[in-house]
């Protein structure tokens, strides 16, 4: 079991506080994602739940019992950190037996389940190894096979692929992923990358400033962002946020449309433009394009066959069925 | 220092350093060869001529060379275990946040740089002194008779001494050492359900193992030829004459320069052995 509930949790480090009070639901073996920019409180969060830091105020409930001050090593949770933080001076097999060994379970049992262990996660020829002869992915998969042999009621992760090249993030994000719908056990997963949000979620949080800004799956979000912060943060490219008389005659202060919502035409559309930088993707090309009504360019989604020289005339033209409006202190208005 | 021409140059220019680096170690080192075969008395005929292996046989089975070598070790190892213990647990207290922090390093560090002379005439006079001393006085409080420190209990007296100028340097090393640990190891232990003798067991001794090793290899190139705590408290007596201090005597008290040059040729050998055996039970920590 792996329920995790938060209530009225709050944490200031000195004065200045970080998280002020916020509640948050988690449910059993969900994937939850907390997103956000760096610094907003992220980390933070989760060593709450973690217990490495202590609340300020509020409460930490795991399973519907108050954990608030039970000391981490007895909430039944494994966490994976950013640098690994695996022990240098042991080998990969002690590594992944050391939460066992403190736990003093029997030898046999110990091998068995870091030998399952190392099988799930490909590290079997690794296991004599230590971890400064290991490259950042197996590093990576030895931090993770020594969170899964104490089979927690819950795993955090705190950013664990921010340290490895885009080509190994993709394969362990599938990895992660896949080792979640084996488990099927409650994880927490930070990061500020809301493409890892987006593919790997169940649930995601969106903080800005230790404040939940939404709380929603991933295409809720897309959908129906809250307010403009989450309107931006979530999708990639950005959704334009434009202001001005165009967002008058939609009765909105801002309104938000997405580059994969806007048409782009040489002959004729409601906004007039020129094409800027293009960016190709093969499948598609986005095209920056600087319309007379905005002052910020516009980022459109084309096919990535279309061929649009730099300074081309174009016309734009919103998909009014997607169209996002926002009320003058951001949030989303009907 | 690519090319043919700058390596040259740079080894032409690197040779004055070389020569006199070599001629600081090679002239002591042939001098004490020279006059270990030979009987010169300074005060007694000056040089009377080579004797062969005399000196070298003499110094051996006189009745004060294997007191002096095991009091040499006594000290070494003593000092060593005292100050690697103590500093290893007043670096981890010196880690903790506390109030008055810059202030209490600096007084932790500060035996460091009293003179090995003063620190052992103030430990003799004023603390260990039978009859004024602090700890005469605190002996005397508590109503128990007072120990004749330096007569008594003469080697743990010298080793106390010795760690306590000793100290300062252990502790800083590991100090620096435990404060280079990632936090996050530390945090990922206690989550995997470490207590803290687990902790300190597990990541942090590993962890300083490095430091500690450094600390004993120096520690143990200047122990060895302690001196001036000997020289101001016991003057070699009481059980206290190390392989340095007999030298010392055989050279100034008994003027006999061949003599003593063979003792000193001895301490090279005996420092080689302890090096020899330290580099065997802690050198492979500074393996990477
Ligand atoms: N131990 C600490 N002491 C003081 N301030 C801290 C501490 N840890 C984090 N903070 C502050 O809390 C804020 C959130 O930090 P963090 O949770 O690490 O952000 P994130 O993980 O989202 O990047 C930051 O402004 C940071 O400076
Ligand atoms: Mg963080």
């Amino acid at each position: 079991m792996g329920k995790i509930e938060l209530t009225q949790v709050s944490k200031s480090f000195d004065d200045t506080e970080v998280i002020p009070p916020l509640d948050l639901k988690i449910e059993d073996g969900e994937f939850v994602v907390f997103v956000g920019p760096s610094g907003c409180g992220k980390s933070t969060l989760l060593r709450l739940i973690a217990g490495l830091e202590d609340v300020t105020t509020g409460q930490v409930l795991i399973d519907g019992q108050d954990a608030t001050d039970i000391p981490p090593a007895k909430r039944g949770l494994a966490m994976v950190f950013q640098s690994y933080a695996l022990y240098p001076h042991m080998s990969v097999r002690k590594n992944i037996a050391f939460p066992l060994r403190m736990a003093r379970l029997d030898k046999s049992e110990q091998d068995r389940r870091v030998s399952e262990a190392a099988k799930v996660l490909n590290l079997t020829d690794y296991l004599d190894r230590r971890p400064g002869q290991l490259s950042g992915g197996q590093r990576q998969r030895v931090a993770i096979g020594r969170a899964i042999v104490r089979e927690p009621a819950a795993f955090l992760f705190d950013e664990p692929l921010s340290n490895l090249d885009a080509a190994l993030r993709v394969g362990m994000r599938l990895e992660i992923s896949e080792l979640h719908k084996r488990l099927a056990t409650t994880m927490i997963y930070v990061t500020h990358d809301q493409v890892e949000a987006m593919t790997m979620a169940d649930k995601i949080v969106v903080l800005q400033a230790g404040v939940i800004e939404q709380v929603g799956s991933p295409m809720e979000l897309y959908r129906t962002p809250r307010n403009t912060f989450v309107a931006g943060f979530i999708g990639s490219p950005r959704m334009n946020l434009l202001n001005g008389p165009n967002a008058t005659k939609h009765d909105a202060h801002t309104i938000g449309i997405r580059p994969e919502h806007i048409a782009i035409s040489t002959r004729a559309g409601d906004w007039p433009g020129v094409v800027g930088v293009s960016e190709h993707l093969g499948s598609d090309t986005f095209f920056h394009v600087k319309c007379d009504d905005f002052p910020e360019p516009l980022t459109v989604r084309a096919d990535g066959d279309l061929d649009l020289r730099y300074g081309a005339k174009v016309f734009l033209t919103p998909d009014t069925a997607h169209l996002h409006r926002f009320d003058q202190k951001g949030l989303r208005l009907k | 220092m690519a090319t043919q021409h700058s390596r040259s140059a740079a080894r032409l220019m690197m040779t004055p350093a070389v020569i006199l680096l070599l001629g600081w170690m090679l002239v002591p080192l042939t001098m004490t060869l020279y006059f270990s075969f030979k009987k010169y008395l300074p005060l007694r005929g000056g040089d009377l001529g080579w004797v062969g292996f005399d000196n070298y046989i003499r110094f051996v089975s006189s009745s004060s060379f294997w007191p002096a070598v095991a009091s040499t070790l006594i000290i070494v190892g003593g000092v060593l275990i005292i100050t690697v213990i103590l500093g290893t647990l007043l670096a981890l207290l010196l880690d903790q946040p506390m109030w008055g922090q810059g202030i209490v390093r600096i007084l932790v560090i500060a035996p460091f740089f009293v003179m090995p002379t003063v620190s052992g005439l103030v430990w003799k006079n004023m603390f260990m002194d039978p009859n004024n001393g602090f700890l005469a006085h605190l002996f005397n409080a508590f109503g128990a008779e007072p120990i004749q420190w330096l007569s008594q209990a003469s080697m743990p007296s010298l080793i106390m001494i010795v760690s306590w100028q000793w100290l300062p340097f252990a502790t800083l090393i590991l100090l620096t050492a435990i404060q280079s640990l990632d936090s996050e190891q530390i945090e990922a232990s206690e989550m995997d359900g470490a207590g803290w003798f687990n902790r300190f067991r597990f990541i942090t001794l590993p962890h300083l193992a490095r430091a500690i090793t450094v600390v004993i290899l120096i520690q143990t190139i200047f122990l060895l030829s302690i001196f001036a705590e000997i020289f101001v408290t016991t003057a070699g007596a009481f059980g206290t004459k190390t392989l340095t201090y007999l030298i010392f005597q055989r050279v100034l008290e008994s003027q006999n320069v061949g003599l003593g040059s063979a003792g000193g040729v001895y301490a090279i050998i005996l420092a080689n052995i302890v090096a020899i055996f330290l580099m065997r039970i802690v050198g492979k920590n500074l393996d990477a």
